[in-house]
């Protein structure tokens, strides 16, 4: 059945139909006309490429308790997401084709995003000897993104190793970069909300020594290297040089980051704990700064959903991470795109086609045109949301946005030009197990 | 005043009248009969996620002398860990009909969660959480000395006057003291100059922002003639590498940070010397200056009891003058008892 998505504005641009037929874009403009179409009122609607995560947590196996890949990519289709990277930290750890092939029959079996699992650097995360990298990159899977993510891969040889070895299968490692031993028992950002509120302190240059070390092994051994969630200014400078010196280095920021500074804490509500702890006001302007410059490459979510007992409790006793997948666009529109910082096309390169190129998805983040895919998200950039954690899909509702009003809504999803939200509701009843 | 969480919420005003309030439990404590029946049928509960028997002595002592029914809740080793147990504590408080939690804890800012997350409308006091705020012990210190310093050294009478002009000296490990920055914020309310010494592994990142000055030198600091100097306790713990390293030896940071008779004999005559112990006697602080008469170590523990006295009474009893406890106590005519034990 084809869809005609009538008047959309193309990334922001002038109104174009667009003629969506057995999973790809068939026609666009005046040569978008099908009569039976189903037909979609797009008038006043940004179209932009289906969103891509390159850092989700999905929790299964393992804590289906607080998530699971449905609930997980659900919230996901809900947030614009056509896909996402799921993260190793699973108990058991994605450290074996088996896992990776788990999650990513679960992903497929769920139908709401394309689920990549990461697979993890170091088997069990335990930061002593590398995983079976090349069987995950073999498997069904076809890992390309490789992370200990929650834990750094902080001992130098394995960390080259790790960037040599997966040249092999062009893999990239995504580095959660924080010394350890700078950040044993931290709770938030080193600096002045630290020392009033007596809180162990988490310095910014345990992010940087890392982030500096792994651009220089990346460049010593001619390796991609991918960088989780910057969040201090220090961190985009090092990141900035590196590139400037053409080492292949990629880098994320989380809308968290982009958005709440570490004054958020002075209340000690768990909500806001997360790794890497929030910055100061200093640091947002320098990571919205960078990705409006191209020095930080993509907005990835850091989606961590949690159960309330790992939230509903003192800050030092309560487990780090925020919810984000769902507010993530919307954060994106506040802080960067009604700022004048970034226009709708550079939300699409943030948020779908270079994540994809970082990530090797091949059918994602493609660009709007004839032929290509339609993993496309329909959004209302004038309307405005006030976030509700019990309202959202993930299972979790330890969202730092809880009670804000956000702009922007995403109305439609569309992965591969089957329906996954529409009217800005998830579209359970046509969801459809494919090939 | 609906709780007390922190030194930094009180202005000089309440700070001022918790003192003044303290002045006058204290005068009721020479007498023969302690007991006022102030707080009568009204219920405290000392919650204690981590040991401090002297803390919840003296406030188990308080609160009986104001005739409350005392409670004491010791939650330790259950905690951390499993996060819900301060939650599920709180409920089970709240059911017991509480009217005011006094909660020592070893995370910063559990009293604060306690008092704000929904779980319990009790009046809390935070008797210290983690390396985060001890305000009953500031205010006790700053209580001791306006005895000690202001109207000439107790000959005057000192009601309504704060600390202004008055130097004092906090020395030790100010990074993991609730007792410092406790200290810091209350004097510096009051109107004193306070300089934190130590060595620079144990000064927090941040501090520049805080109402003090900050030396890494205790001769040049004793050498100012402070009015009081406060040792602060340091644990042998952080000096090995486990602890964090932040000094070499015990015998180096005596050389560099410990209260010893030379140093003592340098202050000038009226100069006082607190400590909120226990004391390290031979690391932070040495025999003689521990037991010289300038020390008010005893008498810090003694006031303790009179100002967390005013603090429950002025929380409980509302905001009405604080002259209301000593009428009451002209009145009074009940049958003394024991107190300071456990209920
Ligand atoms: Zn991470």
């Amino acid at each position: 059945m084809s869809r005609l998505l009538r008047g959309a504005s193309l990334l922001g641009g002038g109104a174009t139909d667009v003629l969506v037929d057995e999973g790809r874009i068939v026609a666009l403009g005046t040569d978008a006309r099908d009569a039976r179409a189903d037909v979609v009122d797009a008038d006043g609607l940004v179209l932009l490429p289906g969103l891509v995560d390159l850092h989700t947590h999905l929790r299964e196996p393992g804590r289906e308790d607080a998530e699971t890949v449905a609930s997980g990519t659900r919230a996901a289709a809900l947030g614009g997401f056509t896909a996402v990277h799921a993260m190793a930290n699973t108990s058991p750890v994605a450290d074996t084709a088996g896992v990776v092939e788990q999650v990513w029959r679960l992903g497929r079996d769920a139908g709401w995003v394309d689920v990549h699992p990461v697979g993890a650097v170091t088997v069990g995360l335990g930061g002593e000897r590398l995983a079976e990298l090349g069987a995950m990159a073999s498997s069904a899977a076809r890992v390309r993104v490789f992370s200990d993510d929650g834990k750094c891969v902080h001992d130098p040889v394995l960390m080259r190793r790790a960037l040599e070895y997966v040249k092999a299968f062009d893999g990239v490692i995504a580095q959660h970069a924080q010394e350890p031993r700078l950040t044993e028992n931290a709770q938030m950002h080193e600096g002045v909300v630290s020392a009033e509120l007596g809180l162990a302190g988490w310095p910014a240059v345990a992010e940087e020594a890392i982030i500096a070390r792994d651009v220089l092994l990346a460049e010593h051994v001619g390796s991609r290297l991918h960088v989780c969630h910057v969040s201090t200014a220090g961190s985009v400078e090092i990141i900035r040089w590196a590139k400037a010196r053409g080492i292949a280095v990629t880098a994320e920021v989380t809308p968290h980051h982009l958005a709440l500074s570490d004054e958020l804490a002075r209340g000690y509500d768990p909500v806001f704990k997360v790794n890497p702890p929030l910055r100061t006001a200093e640091d947002l302007e320098a990571v919205r700064a960078a990705l409006a410059d191209g020095t930080i490459d993509i907005v990835a979510t850091d989606h961590a959903p949690h159960t309330r007992e790992d939230k509903d409790c003192e800050w030092a006793a309560a487990a780090f991470g925020m919810t984000g997948l769902e507010t993530a666009l919307s954060v994106v529109q506040a802080t960067m795109v009604d700022t004048g910082r970034l226009g709708w096309s550079d939300v699409a390169r943030v948020l779908s086609s270079t994540p994809a190129l970082i990530g090797r998805v091949a059918d994602q983040g493609r660009p709007i045109a004839v032929g290509e895919p339609a993993n496309l998200v329909l959004v209302d950039p004038t309307a405005r949301t006030l976030v509700d954690p019990a309202a959202q899909a993930t299972q979790a509702t330890n969202s730092p946005f809880r009670g804000r009003e956000l702009p922007g809504r995403v109305v439609a999803t569309f992965l591969r030009g089957r329906p996954t939200v529409l009217d800005g509701r998830p579209c359970d009843e046509t969801v459809e197990v494919h090939a | 005043m609906r709780h007390l969480l922190s030194a930094a919420d009180l202005s000089r005003d309440e700070a001022v009248l918790i003192l003044d309030t303290a002045a006058q439990m204290a005068a009721t404590q020479s007498r023969q009969i302690k007991k006022l029946p102030t707080l009568r049928g009204r219920t405290v509960i000392n919650l204690f996620f981590e040991d401090s028997t002297r803390t919840r002595i003296s406030f188990e002592t308080a609160a009986k002398r104001l005739s409350a029914d005392v409670i004491n809740f010791s939650a330790k080793g259950s905690s951390v860990s499993k996060g819900e147990s301060l939650k599920d504590t709180a409920l089970t408080l709240q059911a017991m009909g509480a009217d005011a939690v006094v909660i020592r804890h070893q995370a910063s800012g559990a009293p604060h969660t306690l008092a704000t997350a929904g779980w319990t409308d009790c009046a809390v006091v935070n008797a210290g959480d983690g390396t985060h705020q001890h305000p009953t012990q500031a205010l006790l210190d700053a209580y001791t000395a306006r005895r000690h310093l202001v109207g000439a050294g107790g000959t005057q009478d000192v009601t309504g006057r704060d600390l202004a002009g008055l130097h004092v000296a906090i020395v030790g490990d100010v990074l993991h003291s609730r007792v410092a920055r406790s200290n810091m914020q209350l004097l510096h309310t009051l109107g004193a100059r306070v300089t934190l010494v130590a060595p620079p592994t144990l000064v927090p990142v941040g501090v520049q922002t805080w109402p003090c000055a900050v030396s890494y030198h205790l001769d040049e600091v004793l050498a100012q003639g402070p009015d009081a100097v406060m040792m602060l306790r340091v644990q042998r713990e952080r000096m090995s590498s486990a602890g964090g390293g932040f000094f070499p030896s015990a015998l180096e940071y005596t050389r560099g940070y410990g209260l010893d008779a030379r140093r003592l004999a340098g202050l000038p005559d009226h100069a006082i010397v607190m400590h909120p112990g226990p004391m390290n006697r031979g690391l932070e602080i040495s025999a003689d200056a521990a037991d010289s008469p300038r020390s008010v170590v005893v008498e810090q523990v003694a006031n303790g009891v009179a100002v967390r006295m005013a603090v429950l009474y002025l929380l409980l009893s509302g905001t009405g003058p604080a002259t209301s406890a000593g009428d009451e106590v002209a009145d009074e005519s009940g049958t003394p008892e024991k107190v300071g034990t456990g209920a």
